[in-house]
C-alpha cells in the first residue's frame, strides 16, 4: 500500500489507531477459525463512526477491501483479512451509550462485549438474551455480523430479533440508519438483511437493542440416557407435550469426558446427555418440570438431577460452554462444525455420523442445541499425523453434506465465512444465490466490504449473470431466441 | 430478441384459457382497472406470468384474497392483476420439526386449522383471517396482540420462495429454525408490498397452541395512570402473551392483558397481576377483547383514515393526550388500540382537510423519536395522500435494491415508500 494512504490513515486515527509493523500484525491474520490465514495490509482501530466512514470513504476512493473485526472470534473465517486489504478493528468503539429500561432498549458501540450488555442491566434483572459460548469475549458487532445465537435462542430468539436498529457506515463511506427505536420504520427491511451479512454491506457503528427481563424462575434439569437415540426421543416429546424449554442441549460421550476433564462439572458418565432448562412463572415451571422428567424417564433416563441453586446451574452450564475448549484435554487439534437438521432427523444423522467417523478412522464428539436441531460435531485429529488434517477437513463437510440431505443446512450460527463458503452452492442453486448477490450489489457495487466472503463466486455487479438461461416463455414454447 | 406472441396469448398459454381473464370492477386496484386477471397455478407460472409481463414494458400488481389492496401508495399503472388464489397449497406440516411450508394463497384460517389439529399454530393474529392470504399477510407485514410475545411475522418466517420480474425463482432460508447460511431474505420481502417479488411459498416457525388462557380487563382514568401500569407490568415477571390498550376521544383508557399457561401458571399470574395494579380495579374479560383491532375498520370507508402508529411504549400517554388536545382543537374523533410493544392501530374520523392537517402533526411530533405513522386506509377525497411519511436516510438504499432485483419496475410501481 502506498505510503501517502497510510498516511490519511494515520491522520485519521493517530499513531495509536494504526497498526502496520508485521509482527503486531499477525495477531490479526486469521480468527477464531485458524486454519486461514491473511495478513492485512494494516489494522485501523476507529474510535468513532466519523473515524470510520473517513477511512471506508478512502477505502472506496482506492478500491481498497476492508475487514471489519470486533474481537476475532468467530468460528467461520468471517474476520479473515483479505489480501492487499485492511482491517476495521471496531474494539475501541465500545461503549454503552444508552440505557432506557422503561422501553427495554439498550443502545450500543460494536465493540461492546455481548456479557457486558447483561452486566449494564442486570442489577434491573434484564439481561440480553442471544447468548453465544464465548459471551464473555465476543463483540455485539461481530454478533450482528454473523446473526449469533446461544443455547436459549430456542425461546428467545436470534440476535436478529434482539436488534431493533443500526446505524451503519455502507461502503461508499455513507452513513444509514436502518430500524430504529420504535418498531416498522416505514421502507424495506434492510435491518432484517444486514443482521447476519457478515461484514458484506458494511460496517455497524451503532446498535439497538432489546433487552429482556428476567423471568421469575430458572430450572435445570440435567438427564443422563444410555444413548443419543434415548435422548434425542425424550426431546421430541417435550416438543410434542406443547412445551418450549429455553434451552435444550445435548452432548455425547466423548463431549462429557472431554468437559469433564476440563471443568469438572460433575456430568454423569454417560452416552447421552440431555439439559433441559425450563424457566417463567414459579408456579408454571415447577409443574412443567415435572412432565419433563417423567418424559425423560419413560425414555429411558437413569440418572435426573436437578439444578437446585444458582452455583449447581452455573456448573451445569460451565461444562456445556466449555465444551468446545475442552476438546483440547482429549485431542491436540480438532474441528468445530455447525450443521442443522430438522430435529426428527436427529437419530438417523448421528447413526450416519458414527459410521463417517468409524469409516474415517477419527473421534468425532457431539454437542448440540437439541431444541432447534443445531449440531456441532467436534472432529477431533492429530497435525502430526500425516493426511489426518485433510482426513478431518474432508469429514467435517461430509457430514455438513449428511445435514443437507436430511433438509438443514450448512450453518445455524456460526456462519459461512471463508470455510463453507463452497458448500452454498450446494445449499441453494444458482438463481438463489444470484438474487442474494444483487441485494449485495444494492449496497456495495464496488465489493470493498469483505468482498470474499459467503459466496462461492462473487458475482461482479453490473454484469448480467453468466450462464444462459430460458427465458420462461421459451420454455413454455411461446417465444425463440434468435 | 423475443419473438412474442399478443401478451394475451402469451398469458394463456401459460396459466390456460380458464385463468385469464379480463377484469370487473371488483378487481380496480386504488380505482385503476387492470387490462388482465391471470390467476397461476404453479410458482413457475408466477414466474413466467411476471417474465412476460416484464419483457413487454407491463405493470403487475399481486393480490391474495384482496382483503388490504388499498394499504400504501396506489400504483401508478396496474396492467395485469396476479392473484395467488391458486396457489393454496400446504406442502408440509412438520409438526414434530414445527414448522409448516404453505403456498402464498393458503389463508391464514385455513392454514391455522390445520395446524391445531396437532395443537399447533402460527403466533400471529392478523386481520381477517378468513379471507387473508399467507402471502398477503407477509408482503403488508400485518400483525397483532400476539406479538409482544412470538413477534411479528419477520419473526416467524425462516424461509421463502419468490418469483422475480425476469423469471427468477429464488429461495432463501430454509425449513429449519435455526440458519445463518446467506442474507435473510425472507425479512427484506416481508413488508415490502410486492414490490421486489411475487411471494410464492413460506415456511415458519411454530408453536404450540397454549393449554389455556385467561385474559383481564383494567381501567384507568388517565393516561398517565395507564401508562404507569403498563409498563409496571412490562417490568415485571409476568409472563404475559399480549397487553393492549383501548382508547379514544371519547371513552376512558382500557387494557387488556392475555396469559396463556397452565392452570397452576394461570392462577399465579392473576394474583401477581392484582399485586402489581395494587387497588386498580382488574376483572376477567373474554377472549373477545382481542378483536378490538380488527374492529376498528368496521366503519365508513368514506369518512375516516385508519393507520399503523409505531412509538416508544413509554410515550403512550404524552402521544395519547397530544391526540386529545388536537382532537378538541382541529374537531376530529380518534380511537386506537395501542400495543405495549409500541404499535398501535390509529383510526381518525373528521373532515378530509382535518385529517390532513393531523396526520402531518402526528408525522412532525413523531419523527424526532423515530416513530412513524403509516396510513392503511383513507377517505377517498385523500387519495393522493401519501401512505407512508418519511423513509429516512436509507431510501437511496432501498432505490437500489428495488433497482437489483426489479429493474424496469414491473411490480407495484409507486406502491412504497419514496415512490418505489
Amino acid at each position: 500500500m502506498e505510503t501517502r494512504i497510510f498516511q490519511e490513515f494515520r491522520a485519521i486515527v493517530g499513531p495509536y489507531g494504526l497498526i502496520s509493523s508485521p509482527e503486531e500484525l499477525h495477531t490479526y491474520e486469521c480468527d477464531g477459525l485458524t486454519n486461514f490465514r491473511v495478513m492485512p495490509q494494516a489494522v485501523l482501530l476507529p474510535a468513532n463512526t466519523s473515524q470510520v466512514q473517513a477511512i471506508v470513504r478512502i477505502c472506496h476512493r482506492e478500491r481498497i477491501p476492508f475487514v471489519a473485526r470486533g474481537s476475532g472470534t468467530g468460528l467461520s473465517g468471517g474476520a479473515l483479512p483479505v489480501e492487499n486489504g485492511i482491517v476495521l478493528s471496531l474494539a475501541r468503539m465500545n461503549h454503552i451509550l444508552e440505557v432506557d429500561l422503561a422501553n427495554a432498549r439498550v443502545v450500543v458501540e460494536p465493540g461492546v462485549i455481548n456479557l457486558d450488555v447483561t452486566g449494564r442491566v442486570q442489577p434491573q434483572e434484564y439481561f440480553y438474551a442471544p447468548d453465544p459460548s464465548s459471551q464473555s469475549v465476543c463483540s455485539i458487532g461481530g454478533n450482528v455480523a454473523e446473526n449469533s445465537g446461544g443455547a436459549h435462542c430456542l425461546k428467545y430468539g436470534f440476535t436478529t430479533t434482539h436488534v431493533l436498529g443500526l446505524e451503519v457506515v455502507l461502503p461508499d463511506g455513507s452513513l444509514v440508519h436502518l430500524g430504529g427505536k420504535c418498531l416498522d420504520a416505514p421502507g424495506y427491511d434492510l435491518l432484517g438483511v444486514f443482521v447476519g451479512s457478515e461484514g458484506t454491506l458494511g460496517i455497524a457503528t451503532k446498535v439497538i437493542l432489546r433487552v429482556v427481563k428476567r423471568p421469575e424462575c430458572v430450572r435445570t434439569l440435567l438427564a443422563a440416557f444410555p444413548s443419543t437415540n434415548e435422548a434425542g426421543a425424550a426431546v421430541s416429546e417435550i416438543i410434542a407435550a406443547g412445551m418450549l424449554p429455553a434451552a435444550i442441549e445435548m452432548m455425547d460421550n466423548l463431549a462429557i469426558k472431554a468437559a469433564e476433564a476440563a471443568v469438572h462439572p460433575n456430568y454423569p458418565d454417560c452416552g447421552g446427555l440431555l439439559l433441559v432448562e425450563l424457566d417463567g412463572p414459579l408456579a408454571e415451571v415447577g409443574e412443567l418440570m415435572q412432565s419433563v422428567e417423567a418424559l425423560c424417564r419413560k425414555n429411558g433416563a437413569w440418572e435426573i438431577r436437578l439444578a437446585q441453586t444458582d452455583h449447581e446451574r452455573l456448573l451445569v452450564w460451565k461444562g456445556r460452554k466449555a465444551a468446545f475448549a475442552a476438546m483440547g484435554r482429549i485431542s491436540p487439534n480438532y474441528i468445530v462444525q455447525d450443521g442443522v437438521i430438522p430435529r426428527t432427523a436427529l437419530p438417523r444423522v448421528m447413526s450416519e455420523i458414527a459410521r463417517l467417523s468409524d469409516e474415517a478412522g477419527l473421534k468425532v464428539a457431539n454437542v448440540f442445541h437439541a431444541g432447534d436441531g443445531n449440531l456441532h460435531p467436534l472432529v477431533l485429529y492429530d497435525r502430526q499425523v500425516a493426511g489426518q488434517e485433510k482426513a478431518a477437513e474432508t469429514l467435517s463437510y461430509r457430514i455438513l453434506e449428511l445435514c443437507l440431505e436430511a433438509g438443514g443446512s450448512i450453518t445455524g450460527e456460526h456462519g459461512v465465512g471463508e470455510e463453507k463458503k463452497s458448500m452454498m452452492s450446494q445449499m441453494y442453486s444458482e438463481p438463489d444465490l444470484d438474487t442474494m448477490q444483487r441485494v449485495r450489489c444494492a449496497f456495495d457495487p464496488f465489493l470493498l466490504s469483505n468482498p470474499t466472503k459467503i459466496f462461492p463466486t462473487p458475482r461482479l455487479c453490473g454484469e448480467k449473470p453468466g450462464e444462459y438461461l430460458a427465458h420462461p416463455t421459451e420454455r413454455a414454447g411461446l417465444a425463440e431466441r434468435f | 430478441m423475443l419473438e412474442t406472441k399478443s401478451i394475451q396469448e402469451e398469458l394463456r398459454t401459460i396459466v390456460g384459457a380458464g385463468n385469464l381473464r379480463p377484469s370487473t370492477l371488483d378487481d380496480a386496484v386504488c380505482g385503476m382497472a387492470p387490462r388482465f386477471v391471470v390467476t397461476p397455478g404453479t410458482e413457475q407460472e408466477v414466474a413466467a406470468v411476471l417474465a412476460s409481463a416484464n419483457s413487454a414494458g407491463l405493470c403487475v400488481t399481486p393480490r391474495g384474497s384482496g382483503s388490504k389492496m388499498g394499504w400504501g401508495n396506489a400504483p401508478r399503472r396496474v396492467d395485469i392483476l396476479l392473484s395467488t388464489v391458486r396457489l393454496n397449497q400446504l406442502i408440509e406440516h412438520a409438526w414434530a420439526d414445527l414448522t409448516v411450508t404453505v403456498e402464498a394463497g393458503c389463508t391464514l384460517h385455513e392454514l391455522q386449522s390445520v395446524l391445531a389439529r396437532q395443537g399447533q399454530r402460527l403466533a400471529l393474529d392478523g386481520l381477517w383471517p378468513e379471507r387473508a392470504t399467507v402471502g398477503g399477510a407477509l408482503a403488508t407485514n400485518d400483525s397483532g396482540a400476539l406479538r409482544m410475545r412470538f413477534g411479528s411475522l419477520r419473526d416467524l418466517v425462516i424461509g421463502m420462495t419468490i418469483a422475480l420480474p425476469d423469471g427468477t425463482l429464488a429461495s432463501s432460508g430454509g425449513k429449519v429454525v435455526k440458519n445463518v447460511a446467506g442474507y435473510d431474505l425472507p425479512k427484506l420481502v416481508t413488508g415490502a408490498l410486492g414490490t421486489l417479488g411475487t411471494i410464492t411459498r413460506a415456511v415458519f416457525r411454530l408453536h404450540p397452541l397454549p393449554r389455556n388462557s385467561r385474559t383481564f380487563r383494567f381501567g384507568a382514568d388517565s393516561f398517565e395512570v395507564m401508562q404507569r401500569c403498563m409498563l409496571a407490568i412490562q417490568d415485571s415477571k409476568l409472563a404475559h402473551t399480549s397487553l393492549q390498550v383501548r382508547c379514544s376521544s371519547e371513552e376512558i383508557a382500557q387494557a387488556d392483558i392475555l396469559f396463556e399457561a397452565t392452570e397452576a401458571g394461570l392462577s399465579a399470574q392473576e394474583l401477581q397481576l392484582r399485586k402489581i395494579l395494587d387497588s386498580t380495579h382488574v376483572t376477567k374479560d373474554s377472549a373477545e377483547a382481542w378483536n378490538a383491532r380488527q374492529d376498528l375498520w368496521d366503519s365508513d370507508e368514506n369518512h375516516d383514515l385508519i393507520g399503523k402508529l409505531s412509538i416508544l411504549p413509554s410515550d403512550f400517554a404524552k402521544f395519547s393526550k397530544l391526540l386529545m388536545v388536537w382532537s378538541e382543537t382541529h374537531r376530529f374523533q380518534w380511537r386506537m388500540v395501542f400495543q405495549a410493544t409500541g404499535v398501535a392501530t390509529l383510526r381518525l374520523l373528521g373532515e378530509a382537510e382535518t385529517l390532513v392537517s393531523v396526520v402531518r402533526l402526528l408525522r412532525s411530533n413523531l419523527i424526532q423519536d423515530g416513530g412513524s405513522f403509516v396510513v392503511l386506509r383513507k377517505p377517498k377525497a385523500l387519495s393522493g395522500m401519501d401512505a407512508w411519511g418519511d423513509p429516512g436516510d436509507g431510501l437511496a438504499l432501498m432505490k437500489a435494491v428495488k433497482q437489483g432485483l426489479d429493474p424496469k419496475g414491473t411490480l407495484n410501481p409507486g406502491r412504497f415508500v419514496g415512490g418505489i
